[in-house]
């Protein structure tokens, strides 16, 4: 049996995309009753800052989650990234290309050791990034108690504030992830593997895959993702925040994105569209509750019914398939 | 447990059992011997009893975790809940010593249903456990805060307090006998009993291989949402000491969810299910404490606990994968 063979044969629309219809619609209708309006400039312009901070990083989840692996590590790296990039930069524009270099490798390194304990190792992917996250939250804790560095102000223009119409330049770079991180799924041995790995590791093994390769370079590349997004709070917040990734709770809401997209968690189906879809969704509530000025908290009760919600909806789907 | 292990090879030479509890011994016994060679007055009666009874609300955590875990899911929603109890129970006791009882039988009866709530939803709407917990973390989280508006409000009363902070006095041999460390012991007795019963069989059971477990006739939704409540009531005990040992904030449960998930990994008890026993994750839960406790005694500043804390894990599991791999 090919790995090809192994992919879904038919690709439906992921109905995270009706629910954000839906969703727009609603909440578009609710907020305009409440006198106010969803769609001008600030509101969009800031739900999409908010995409495409958890976006880079659901992204990368979506990849070793394919893989039948997971992440929670990512939090984690985002603060370190974002230390990393401010602290090489400490504010001077020569310096940005160097660092957000150092970024990336650093960030692979942390996928790599993820993705060795993973594989070579056998852990188990959430106690292994567990495990590797803790490391990195030592760290981070002994060594910064707040903000440092600076970064620099090009950046910051460039990458933080810059857009072009509504529409920030983070996020197109979030666009531009996301293709590539498609084109590496559907048209690549890569991403076939991966699909494969994911699906049933054994058969992909018999199939001649290298799966402990493959799930290695996901990691490695999830992990990236997360140094992405680093790079890009660091731009926003101007500094080197040591809490940022945990604070937004990165790794679990990821995680969130990726399985309201549609992505199965135990992997070998799904994809990266359907977590931008599931990445927008949360980002639009998020933008809807904000106008309607509801209490914070309130939202994150709203947010965990939705989570439990979404996933049980497509198990109903999953079950009504198979019977 | 003895579970049945009918894949390892005979050439083998004798080893020890995957999930058996020796190998947790031996570090406990090695952390032992390096505490009491650092700081002797521990280990005398007085202060290792308060030790345990300190570390009994962890240790009860664990083995809630235990029971979930075996039986092949998760329970992130641990962390949250106690800091959900403790703030409910500071906001309705609200400093008046009557209302404590109905106050501690209201938060067993909330850990149940949160219990409850998760076995359902992860059972019957097939919505996988770390998704469900998650859920609910984000849930009770925003609910606590919202219910209070930001700042836990009203207070513990001294009654109430007493079960984490109080102890018998003047016990012979033993000096002081915290409340908390007789709690501990006899849940710990009851969670053995229980998993030497046919329910603890049955969830082993589950975990190894539902479907098999399913077919010879088991109720696998009824025994695993059991199991999330048995983790509610652990979780709603250990909040009940928490509470009464430091008091109330919004940050009384923060990361214990990882904390138990270390501990019982730590106890040689599989992630995934069906292998471990109950007294390896709470000796699992009293050698991470010892940890902390050690290197608090060799001056390690108390944030690198986290990183301590990720590399044993790591270590455990990787030595506990690499060995059972090669079956």
């Amino acid at each position: 049996m090919s790995a090809l063979s192994l992919l879904p044969a038919r690709r439906s629309v992921p109905g995270v995309f009706v629910a954000l219809t839906l969703t727009l619609a609603i909440g578009w209708l609710v907020v305009l009753l409440d006198g106010g309006q969803l769609f001008n400039q600030s509101t969009t312009v800031s739900l999409l800052h908010v995409a495409a901070g958890l976006g880079l990083v659901a992204v990368g989840q979506t990849l070793v989650i394919l893989g039948g692996s997971l992440d929670l590590s990512v939090a984690y790296v985002i603060s370190l990234s974002t230390l990393v990039a401010a602290e090489t930069m400490n504010g001077s524009d020569g310096a940005v290309l160097p660092a957000i270099g150092l970024v990336l490798v650093v960030s692979a390194g942390v996928g790599l050791l993820n993705g060795l304990l993973v594989t070579r190792f056998r852990v188990n992917a959430f106690i292994a990034t567990l495990g590797v996250g803790l490391l990195l939250k030592g760290y981070l804790d002994n060594g910064y108690d707040g903000p440092a560095g600076t970064t620099a102000p090009s950046l910051v223009q460039a990458l933080g504030y810059q857009r072009v119409g509504p529409v920030p330049v983070s996020f197109l770079l979030l666009i531009a992830v996301t293709a590539a991180a498609w084109f590496a799924l559907s048209r690549t041995r890569f991403g076939h593997h991966l699909v494969a790995v994911g699906g049933d590791p054994e058969v992909a093994r018999l199939s001649g895959v290298r799966n402990d390769r493959v799930l290695v370079t996901a990691h490695v590349l999830c992990s990236m993702c997360a140094g992405l997004a680093g790079i890009y709070l660091a731009s926003r917040l101007g500094s080197g925040a040591p809490r940022v990734g945990t604070e937004g709770l990165y790794d679990l809401e990821s995680i969130a994105a990726v399985v309201i997209g549609g992505t199965a968690l135990a992997g070998g189906r799904g994809g990266v569209i359907g977590t931008v879809g599931g990445v927008v969704l949360l980002a639009s509530i998020d933008a809807i509750f904000n106008q309607l000025e509801v209490d914070a908290f309130f939202k994150q009760v709203i947010r965990g019914v939705i989570i439990i919600a979404a996933v049980a909806v497509y198990a109903r789907r999953a079950m009504r398939k198979a019977a | 447990m003895q579970t049945v292990q009918p894949r390892s090879l005979p050439l083998r030479l004798p080893r020890m059992r995957p999930g058996g509890v020796l190998p947790i011994l031996a570090i406990l016994a090695v952390l032992l011997v390096l505490v009491g060679i650092r700081q002797p007055d521990f280990l005398a009666p007085q202060s290792l009893m308060s030790f345990l009874g300190r570390s009994a609300p962890i240790i009860l955590l664990a083995a809630g975790q235990y029971f979930v875990i075996v039986s092949g899911e998760f329970d992130l929603s641990v962390g949250s809940l106690v800091t959900a109890q403790v703030v409910v129970a500071a906001r309705l006791i609200d400093s008046d010593p009557s209302r404590t009882w109905p106050v501690v039988l209201l938060l067993l009866a909330f850990g149940a249903l949160v219990g409850l709530v998760n076995g359902l939803i992860t059972t019957r709407l097939r919505v996988p456990s770390f998704i469900t917990t998650l859920g609910m973390f984000l849930i009770l989280v925003g609910a606590v805060y919202l219910w209070s508006d930001g700042a836990p409000k009203g207070g513990l009363s001294e009654e109430f307090r007493r079960f984490g902070r109080r102890a018998f006095e003047d016990v012979p041999l033993l000096g002081r006998v915290p409340y908390a460390l007789l709690v501990l012991v006899v849940l710990a007795v009851a969670a053995v009993l229980l998993m030497r019963s046919d329910f603890g069989r049955t969830l082993v059971a589950v975990g190894d291989n539902p479907r098999t477990a399913e077919l010879s006739g088991v109720r696998v939704w009824r025994t695993r949402t059991f199991a999330f409540i048995l983790s509610g009531l652990a979780a709603a005990v250990a909040a009940i000491l928490l509470g009464g040992y430091s008091g109330v904030s919004f940050q009384a449960g923060a990361g214990l969810e990882f904390g138990a998930i270390t501990a019982v990994v730590l106890g040689g008890v599989a992630l995934g299910g069906g292998r471990g026993a109950v007294v390896g994750a709470m000796l699992g839960a009293l050698t991470l404490e010892l940890l902390f406790a050690l290197m608090n005694f060799y001056g390690v500043s108390g944030a690198l606990r986290s990183t301590v804390q990720g590399g044993i894990i790591l270590l455990a599991v990787a030595v506990s994968a690499t060995r059972s791999s090669s079956r």
